[in-house]
């Protein structure tokens, strides 16, 4: 049965990002070179790297609890979680080459954020096709959780140390007119972090419908 | 816990550390006309255009996924249903 206590946090995800949707097309934008009106994939592009970061976060935390727990549910959350992650990266980054073309001239220029989130979500497939070629469900579960620890700290200096320590071409790097994602204008923070929230909900609603499928799985022992 | 905060406070000096590059946007940047912007898309009214379209997307994939989401609550309803009995 549908009840509020339960579905909140559904309904704040799908009212922040329509939100996100409406406001990133119509609210004013700082007159940026180079940028001109593709600032506001800020509010599409970028929102779907953090979402990412944050569902696989998630996606980390579970696969920790499912090590010390044993418990085959986490390793159903894990999944799931890196799944829901996966998809907003190759969102974002298919919508990144989609603006590179237009503002860099090439769909793919080597720009050290390109190739670094490219590696990332390398790592994370392996992750699913690992978890496929087990038989043994336990070996599985303790395997592919241990590899996603693994993946997840490959990840971090990929996406936030490696980029930084040459220039990249993106926004607010190495002189470039942009945003600083911590330091980011009042305006465009006013969609850019409810778009954030929205986004993640929405990844957390894909996610929970592959678990709760999962867990029945489980429980009726399919 | 102590290590959780290390690790927190070793990131945020990574941010501070990475401050040096960044670009202050100003009143000017929302004021200027040099840059071009697609304001004769917006004069023009067209921009809802666009608008509409998007959130007949986006309402198409939500009505999508709460029907899926309420067959899943079925299901878990049948079956704690089925354990009863």
């Amino acid at each position: 049965m549908f009840s509020i206590k339960k579905s909140w946090w559904k309904i704040l995800g799908v009212l922040l990002t329509a939100y996100a949707l409406l406001g990133g097309l119509l609210m004013e934008v700082p007159r940026l070179a180079i940028l001109n009106e593709t600032i506001r994939n800020l509010y599409y592009h970028v929102t779907m790297w953090f979402g990412m970061i944050i569902l696989l976060t998630g996606s980390l935390v579970y696969s920790l609890r499912y090590l010390s727990s044993k418990n085959e549910h986490f390793d159903i959350r894990a999944e799931a979680y890196a799944k829901a992650g996966c998809l907003f990266g190759v969102l974002g980054i298919v919508t990144g080459m989609v603006w590179a073309r237009y503002t860099w001239g090439e769909f793919w220029s080597g720009d050290p954020k390109q190739n670094a989130s490219a590696i990332a979500l390398l790592i994370y497939f392996a992750y699913f096709i690992l978890r496929s070629s087990f038989e043994d469900p336990q070996q599985r579960s303790r395997i592919s959780a241990v590899y996603n620890i693994f993946a997840y700290f490959a990840m971090i200096p990929l996406l936030f140390i490696l980029p930084r320590l040459t220039d990249s071409m993106h926004p607010g790097n190495g002189g470039n007119p942009g945003f600083n994602y911590f330091d980011l204008d009042g305006k465009l923070r006013m969609i850019f972090y409810p778009a954030i929230i929205g986004w993640t909900l929405m990844g957390v609603w894909f996610a929970s419908i592959k678990i709760r499928i999962q867990d029945i799985r489980l429980t009726q022992d399919l | 816990m102590k290590k959780l905060l290390f690790v927190l406070l070793l990131t945020l000096s990574l941010q501070a550390a990475a401050q040096d590059e960044k670009y202050q946007v100003t009143e000017g940047d929302y004021t200027n006309q040099r840059v071009e912007m697609a304001d004769t898309m917006r004069q023009s009214g067209k921009i809802y255009v666009v608008v509409a379209v998007v959130m007949t997307i986006f309402a198409g994939m939500v009505i999508y996924l709460v029907r899926l989401d309420k067959k899943v609550t079925k299901l878990e309803d049948e079956l704690t249903e089925a354990k009863q009995d």
